[in-house]
C-alpha cells in the first residue's frame, strides 16, 4: 500500500470517527440538560408543588397550582383559536392551493415561520391589551395561536397530500359531492397525520414565553378568567430562575421539570400517532 | 416528497359542483385568508407604531448607540451588534457540529443507529426556551467561568475577543446557548438534504477508488452545497429571533465591545425585558422600531435560506417540516 493511499484511508477514517463523535456531542447535550432537569428538579416535586399556589418572596415551600393551570387554559385557549384556523388552511392548501391564492398563503406560512415569537406578542399586545387597558390570558393565547397556524396549515397539507388520489376518485365516482369527499374520505384518512401536527403544534407553543410576557403577564394568584393576567410555567419559571434566592431556583428547577415532561409527553404522543397508523408516511 | 411532482389529478377538472361544494370551498377560502391578513396586520401594526420613533431618528437610529429612556434619545445599534455577534458566534459553534451530525447520520451511521439519533438530535428543538435559560444560568455559566474561559485566556488571551473581566452573563454565554438551541435545525434540514442527493453521486466517487470520505466530501456535499447553506441560514433565522435563553444570558447591557466576555443586549432581549416598562410614547414607538427590524431581518434571512433549499429539495416543504 502506497503511503499515499494509506494517507487517505486515514484521513477518512479519521473524519469518520470526527463525526460520530460530533454526533455524541450533539446527543450529550441532550443528555446533560435532561439529566440536570432531573437531578435538581425532581426532589422538589412533592404534593405541595402541585397543589400549593407560590409563597411571598422570602419564604420558603409553595407551589405552581396556579402556573400549571394557567398554562393549560392559555394553551388551550391558543389551540381553540388556531387548531380550526390552522386545519382549515391546511385542507385549503391541499384543495384548491394550486392557484396563485395558494402560492400566497404557502409563502406567508414560511414567513411567519420564522417570525421571532416575541414580534407576535407584539402583535398581540397591540391588539387586546392596548384596547383593553390591561393584561390578559387572552391576549397571550391569541400570540400563541398567530404562532400555531402556519406550523398546523403546512403539516395538515403534507398529511392530506399523502392521501392517494385513487381514494378520492373512488368517492367522487360513487356520487360523493367534493366537499364530503374531502371531509369524510380524504381528512379522515389523514387524520392520524393531522393528530400529529396538532400535538407537536401545541408542545411548541406550550413551551413559549416570549410572547406571554407582555400578554398574560404572569400573576401571582389562582386566577381562571381569561380576562385577567394569568400565571403560566414558563413565565414562572423564567420569574424564578432570574430571581436572587435560592428558594426561588429550587423552585425554577422543578417547574423547568414540569414543563419539560410536559413538552415530551406531547412530543412523544405527536410520533406515536403518527406510527400507530401511518407508519409508512415518513 | 413525490406528491407535489405527480401530474395534475383527473379530479380537479371534474365540473360537477353542488351548493355544499361552494360552501366549502368559501369556508376555507375564508380561513385560509387569515394567514395573509395576519401578516398584512402585523407589519401595518409594526411600521404605524413604529412610525413617531421613525420620523423623530431617521436612519441614524440604525447606527447611534446612545439608548436613554429619561432623555428620549433612542439608537439600536448596540442590540443590533450583539444581535449579529451572539447569533454569529452561535454559527460559529453550531455549524461544525450540525454538518458532523448530518454527515454523520446520512452517511456513516450504522441503519439501527439513524432513527434513534436523529430523534435525540431532534428532542433540542424542543426544550423549551426558558428551560435552556435556567440551564445556561445555573450549570452552562459555571462550566464556562471554571473550566472554558481560563484555558482560553492563556492561550488567546492577547485577541481583542478575550479582554475583560468576566462575570458570567456574556456575549459568550449567550452564544454557546444559541449553538445548542439552533443544531438540532441545521442537522435536521442539512440531513434531509443529504439524503435528497442521488446515490449516483456516492456511487461514482467510490467507483473511481475514492475512500468513502472522500466520496462524501467532494461528491456528496458540493452536489447539496446550496441546500446546507440554506440549513446554516435557516439556523442563523432562528438564532436571530430567540428570545429568552438570550435574555437570561447575555447581560443585557447596551454596549458595544469586540470581547465576548462581556455582557452585550439583542433586539428580542430588549423588547422582552422593557416593552412593558416602556413609560413614554417615543419610548414604546422606538421598541416598536426594534421589534420591525428585528423582523425585516429574520423574514430576509428565512426568505434567502428557503430559496437555497428550494433549489436542491424543490417544492417540498423540507423546511417547514423540520421545524
Amino acid at each position: 500500500m502506497s503511503a499515499r493511499r494509506l494517507r487517505r484511508r486515514v484521513v477518512s477514517g479519521l473524519m469518520t470517527t470526527l463525526v460520530g463523535v460530533l454526533s455524541f456531542v450533539a446527543v450529550l447535550a441532550l443528555v446533560l440538560i435532561l439529566g440536570y432537569l432531573v437531578a435538581k428538579g425532581a426532589s422538589s416535586l412533592d404534593w405541595s408543588f402541585f397543589v400549593n399556589n407560590p409563597v411571598p418572596a422570602g419564604q420558603s415551600g409553595g407551589g405552581v397550582a396556579n402556573a400549571i393551570v394557567g398554562t393549560m387554559i392559555v394553551v388551550g385557549v391558543a389551540a381553540l383559536i388556531g387548531l380550526p384556523i390552522g386545519i382549515g388552511t391546511g385542507l385549503y392548501l391541499a384543495e384548491y392551493g394550486s392557484g396563485r391564492l395558494g402560492w400566497i398563503v404557502r409563502f406567508v406560512a414560511d414567513v411567519l415561520n420564522g417570525t421571532p415569537s416575541i414580534v407576535v406578542g407584539i402583535l398581540a399586545w397591540t391588539w387586546l391589551v392596548r384596547p383593553m387597558g390591561h393584561f390578559s390570558a387572552l391576549a397571550g393565547s391569541v400570540a400563541l395561536a398567530v404562532l400555531m397556524v402556519p406550523m398546523i396549515a403546512r403539516t395538515t397539507e403534507e398529511m392530506v397530500r399523502l392521501v392517494p388520489h385513487s381514494l378520492r376518485e373512488a368517492a367522487l365516482a360513487l356520487g360523493y359531492p367534493r366537499w364530503r369527499t374531502s371531509l369524510r374520505i380524504i381528512a379522515r384518512t389523514a387524520l392520524a397525520g393531522i393528530l400529529t401536527g396538532c400535538l407537536v403544534g401545541v408542545a411548541r407553543i406550550a413551551g413559549e414565553t416570549a410572547p406571554l410576557l407582555f400578554t398574560a403577564l404572569g400573576n401571582l394568584n389562582f386566577t381562571t378568567s381569561v380576562l385577567e393576567p394569568m400565571q403560566t410555567l414558563s413565565l414562572q419559571i423564567f420569574t424564578y430562575g432570574t430571581g436572587p434566592f435560592d428558594e426561588w431556583h429550587r423552585l425554577a428547577w422543578a417547574a423547568a421539570l414540569v414543563l419539560m415532561g410536559l413538552v415530551l409527553l406531547l412530543a412523544l404522543a405527536a410520533r406515536w400517532a403518527l406510527r400507530s397508523r401511518h407508519g409508512a408516511a415518513r | 416528497m413525490e406528491p407535489l411532482a405527480t401530474p395534475e389529478p383527473r379530479w380537479r377538472v371534474l365540473r360537477g359542483v353542488n351548493a355544499g361544494d361552494r360552501w366549502y370551498r368559501a369556508a376555507l377560502t375564508g380561513l385560509a385568508l387569515t394567514l395573509p391578513l395576519l401578516l398584512v396586520a402585523l407589519v401595518g401594526e409594526l411600521v404605524v407604531s413604529a412610525w413617531p420613533a421613525i420620523r423623530r431618528f431617521g436612519l441614524p437610529f440604525l447606527w447611534s448607540s446612545v439608548w436613554d429612556p429619561v432623555a428620549g434619545v433612542f439608537g439600536a445599534a448596540p442590540m443590533i451588534f450583539g444581535t449579529i455577534a451572539s447569533s454569529l458566534l452561535a454559527l460559529l459553534l453550531a455549524v461544525p457540529l450540525a454538518l458532523g451530525v448530518a454527515i454523520y447520520l446520512s452517511e456513516f451511521a450504522p441503519k439501527w443507529l439513524r432513527q434513534p439519533v436523529a430523534f435525540l438530535v431532534e428532542l433540542l428543538a424542543a426544550i423549551p426556551s426558558v428551560v435552556y435559560g435556567v440551564w445556561g444560568i445555573f450549570v452552562l455559566i459555571p462550566f464556562l467561568r471554571s473550566y472554558v474561559v481560563p484555558p482560553l485566556r492563556a492561550t488567546l488571551g492577547w485577541t481583542p475577543f478575550l479582554q475583560g473581566v468576566f462575570y458570567g452573563n456574556s456575549l459568550l454565554a449567550g452564544g454557546v446557548i444559541l449553538a445548542i438551541m439552533i443544531v438540532p435545525y441545521i442537522a435536521a434540514v442539512s440531513r434531509e438534504v443529504l439524503l435528497a442527493v442521488p446515490a449516483a453521486q456516492r456511487e461514482a466517487a467510490l467507483g473511481m477508488g475514492a475512500t468513502r470520505w472522500e466520496a462524501v466530501w467532494t461528491a456528496v456535499v458540493p452536489y447539496g452545497r446550496a441546500g446546507l447553506i440554506g440549513a446554516i441560514i435557516l439556523g442563523l433565522g432562528r438564532a436571530l429571533g430567540e428570545t429568552m435563553a438570550v435574555t437570561m444570558l447575555i447581560g443585557n447591557r447596551h454596549d458595544i465591545g469586540m470581547s465576548v466576555l462581556q455582557p452585550a443586549y439583542t433586539m428580542a432581549a430588549a423588547i422582552a425585558n422593557e416593552f412593558s416598562e416602556a413609560t413614554t410614547n417615543l419610548y414604546l414607538s422606538a421598541l416598536f422600531e426594534v421589534g420591525l427590524i428585528l423582523f425585516v431581518i429574520t423574514v430576509a434571512v428565512n426568505g434567502l435560506a428557503r430559496l437555497l433549499i428550494w433549489r436542491v429539495a424543490r417544492g417540498t416543504a423540507v423546511g417547514s417540516r423540520a421545524l
